[in-house]
């Protein structure tokens, strides 16, 4: 008896080939598994308790067996346990997943930076080194990588199931996710918020490499300049030096550590210059006034792309002391690795 | 001294020459009722033709799925697809479904009333619903709208160049009319109850509609405004959720969940009512716990309101405004819990049959702990993060809604059939039916726990190979789950004509509603019914039906 082809290629094409779990290549997999697989034995315990309840009682009060019904009002122990130990079950879920969502979003201080750019429907990876990848992203494993991410157009969600993270990708602000890759592979990447016509075709490949592939790769790709010097140029270009160039007198702060500080603002407040307030007092510098400051700065909404605003903050974050105002700028020279620390200005 | 009017049962019914349906006749009589009976009916025959529209468009999005490639239609196509899926389903069929029809139709009956509170009002939102059904419909004929159900902005607001402003008004005309239906009922339960019907004599099934009555007129609002601003910012450009203007996206997110995370309260409470009167009276049995039941349905309405930004927790919202989400969720979990075990232990010590609407129902507690207990996973912060925008809630939420709701409703629909018809369902073929739907709903829903957890985003028109075979199974599973749906339309049209004569009460049920006349007379009764009994209370029954049984002999 020979069996179908049909059938036949079913089992063996795709049988084999489809999968039942995902991989778990990030340090956070093993983690999220664990919970899924704990909340299965939660479901699982509770439909069998449900199923042999409603088994056991149809089987031994049928109309058959059991003629009249005895009435009970109800039983306060019975519904006090019911609701007690669901509510236990349900707290500790909720510990265990708050624990797991906090490991998830709050990336480890020497995180190595990537910045993500989503539009419709492509996704563009910018590397501090400079070098630019689309629908793609190499990341060298044992490492954990912090993406900072921004869409120009619509939501999109970088999702990457092998990792188990995931975060929606907003026009307007930054958002971050890391993870830790444990596994070299190619894995999918996914746009999982809807975002129009091709938001099937919003994918491409998380390419986890051993890092000496992946020094390899940074050196064979980098496009000659660092984002940083790209911000460098973009802050001569854009005319910023002639305010923020660092002198006491000058009509603009100095911007030399001022990322991650904390700033006393006009109107009292005090913000924390984190990557998204450098972005949003770029495009909205009148709501972020430091004191001492006149509101004199334009509005630079929709003069910069989100890649040349992650440019120009990826400067301002190298800016540690103090930095060289670049009054013209000879790119022929910029091929030279620029220093990630800015030379002091020797006035 | 009963006042309830008595008349023969089923052995030697007939079907009542006077009634609802006789009283008038003509086209415009129904159209211009103010009878909520025939307001019902009216309900039951519009939401059973959005059904199979929405039915059709999921078939499509099925079909699509069976292979990998997006080679079935173009891309835009499927998108509207599975929006007007999406969009008809949630607002032209679950919301309206119980509280619309079976509510509208036994409401005023089980709490001893004529009518509800605003007849015309309730004419009203029969018209509203229907012109919220036209307008979806335009949207159709002029080319469909592919923006997803849930609106997201930018994309509804600038990036799409379909039908959004006339599928919005569709969903505002549409949503006055569940505040109209709300308010009815809110209204009606409290000024109209007969004499001696107290709170606590109210048949679970009022209480759990009330509950969605107050969910639809505090959440309804609040939809509205999201889609009039929506409407008003692809029109006129207003910049309330456009960041380049100032605007923030994530405003639009907090306004669409604070009405449509109440919105799947308000689909499945009236359906948990309904359950609650189809295991008591199969298993001849009083509702275990009546008042934790009672209780557990106002609890969900109320920390219903309080869980919405559990749809954003990967949206950038603060950690710790989603640990109160979750934390808050979990305790919305609770209160389904107690209802299922309630329900479990009704049975016990029971005298159980098994007609389609027990097996509907027990179908119901299955699914519904499903899809309960997956809500878990997702309200748990970390498991979302891998598993929200996947099949996975794709999975849940069908459980909930298709699995809980949509098995809710036809319980009800064929508990209810004799006392609305006059008539019997057939019970070989529905029971078939019931089992048929059962056992299509899991092979299409379960795969997709599976394919959702191995990360497959959802409305994808294609993906990636290695997920066909969960997608076959899926597709097989619509296929045999669509003719568990057409099933019911073919006999119960059939048992209009010749199905058995039901008589007033062939189930021995205690309610109200099953003391009077099958179907009722327009009036519902002759003499306001006085009560002296609870809900449930089948002894009352009993000795009721022995007195009438003396006074005839």
């Amino acid at each position: 008896m020979g069996i179908s082809p049909v059938l036949w290629q079913f089992l063996t094409k795709w049988l084999t080939t489809s999968a039942l779990w995902p991989q778990e290549a990030s340090t956070i997999a093993p983690w999220a598994d664990a919970l899924y697989i704990f909340l299965w034995l939660v479901t699982l315990l509770g439909l069998v308790l449900v199923g042999a309840l409603l088994l056991v009682f149809s089987i031994k009060y049928r109309k058959e067996k059991s003629p009249v019904a005895t009435q009970i009002e109800g039983s306060t122990l019975l519904e006090a346990t019911w609701t007690i130990i669901p509510l236990g079950i349900f707290l500790f879920v909720f510990v265990w997943g708050a624990w797991l969502y906090f490991r998830i979003y709050n990336p480890p201080a020497d995180a190595m930076q990537v910045y993500i750019v989503g539009k419709q429907w492509m996704w563009k990876a910018e590397h501090p080194g400079g070098q630019h990848e689309i629908n793609a992203l190499h990341v060298p494993i044992g490492r954990p990588v912090q993406l900072t991410m921004i869409s120009q157009d619509v939501f999109h969600s970088y999702s990457i199931p092998a990792f188990r993270v995931k975060r929606e990708v907003i026009p307007g602000r930054y958002t971050t996710v890391w993870f830790n890759a444990t596994k070299e592979g190619t894995y999918h990447l996914f746009c999982t918020q809807y975002c129009g016509t091709l938001h099937s075709g919003m994918i491409g490949d998380i390419v986890a490499m051993a890092p000496e592939d992946y020094q390899r790769w940074t050196e064979e790709s980098t496009s000659g300049m660092s984002l940083a010097q790209n911000g460098e140029r973009l802050f001569a270009s854009m005319g910023c030096n002639s305010c923020h160039n660092g002198n006491a007198t000058a009509a603009g702060p100095n911007l030399a550590g001022v990322s991650g500080s904390k700033i006393r603002m006009d109107d009292g407040t005090v913000q924390v210059a984190t990557d998204g307030w450098l972005r949003d007092t770029i495009l909205n510098p009148s709501q972020h006034v430091p004191l001492g400051y006149k509101p004199i700065m334009p509005t630079y909404q929709g003069q910069i792309s989100e890649e040349g605003l992650i440019d120009l903050v990826e400067y301002i974050k190298g800016l540690k002391t103090n930095y060289r105002v670049q009054q013209t700028l000879d790119t022929s020279k910029s091929n030279d690795a620029a220093p990630m620390v800015p030379e002091k200005v020797t006035q | 001294m009963s006042t309830i009017v008595s008349l023969p049962d089923q052995a030697t019914a007939v079907v009542p020459k006077k009634n609802y349906i006789t009283a008038e006749h003509g086209l415009l009589s129904w159209l211009l009722t103010a009878d909520h009976k025939r307001i019902a009916m009216l309900y039951l025959f519009s939401i059973t033709f959005f059904f199979f529209i929405g039915g059709f468009f999921a078939g499509m999005v099925r079909l699509e799925l069976l292979t990998p490639a997006g080679d079935l239609m173009a891309a835009d196509t499927y998108n509207k697809m599975f929006t007007m899926h999406g969009i008809v389903m949630i607002f032209l069929f679950l919301v309206p479904s119980v509280p619309a029809t079976l509510g509208n139709f036994f409401i005023p009956i089980m709490i001893g009333a004529k009518d509800l509170a605003f007849p015309k009002i309730n004419l009203l939102s029969w018209y509203l619903y229907m012109a919220g059904g036209i307008f979806v419909l335009t949207t159709l004929v002029l080319g469909g709208v592919d923006t997803g159900w849930t609106f997201t902005t930018p994309l509804s607001t600038h990036y799409l160049n379909t039908h959004v402003v006339t599928t919005a008004t569709a969903i505002f005309i549409a949503g006055f009319s569940s505040i109209f239906t709300g308010l009815n009922f809110i209204v009606t339960v409290h000024r109209m109850r007969a004499p001696g019907m107290t709170w606590f004599r109210l048949p679970l099934f009022v209480w759990s509609n009330y509950a969605a009555s107050v969910l639809m007129v505090l959440g309804t609002p609040v939809l509205a405004i999201a889609i009039v601003l929506v409407a008003l910012e692809r029109t006129l450009g207003l910049g309330v959720f456009d960041p380049a203007k100032g605007g923030d996206p994530l405003l639009f997110q907090h306004l669409f969940w604070f009405y449509s995370h109440p919105a799947v309260y308000i689909m499945i409470l009236p359906g948990f009512g309904v359950i609650s009167e189809v295991i008591s009276t199969f298993s001849r049995k009083r509702v275990f716990g009546y008042t934790a039941v009672a209780f557990s349905s106002v609890a969900i309405a109320v920390f219903g309101f309080f869980v919405w930004a559990h749809h954003m927790f990967i949206m950038g919202v603060s950690n710790y405004s989603a640990l109160v989400f979750s934390l808050l969720t979990m305790l919305v979990a609770v209160p389904s819990a107690i209802k299922i075990f309630n329900w479990a232990f009704t049975l016990q010590k029971g005298s159980i049959t098994f007609e389609t609407p027990m097996l509907y129902a027990f179908g119901f507690i299955g699914l519904f702990t499903i899809g309960g207990l997956t809500g878990v996973f997702l309200g748990s912060l970390g498991m979302d993060v891998h598993l929200t925008e996947t099949y996975f809630i794709v999975a849940h939420f069908h459980f909930v809604m298709v699995g809980g709701m949509l098995m809710a409703f036809l319980a009800g629909i064929h508990f209810w059939w004799p006392k609305m018809t006059g008539r019997m369902y057939p019970e070989g073929m529905s029971k078939f039916a019931a089992v048929v739907t059962f056992i299509g709903f899991i092979l299409t829903f379960f795969p997709q726990f599976i394919v959702g957890y191995l990360g497959m985003p959802r409305r994808y028109a294609a993906y990636p190979a290695e997920f066909q075979v969960l997608n076959v199974l899926s597709t097989a599973g619509a296929t045999v789950l669509g003719v568990g749906y057409m099933l019911p339309i073919f006999y119960l049209a059939w048992s209009l004509k010749y199905g058995a004569i039901a008589g007033n009460n062939p189930w021995q049920a205690t309610g109200l509603e099953w003391q009077i006349q099958s179907p009722p007379l327009t009036e519902n009764f002759l003499e306001t019914p006085i009560v002296d009994h609870e809900a449930y209370d089948y002894e009352w029954l009993e000795r009721k039906t022995q007195r009438e049984l003396q006074h005839v002999g």
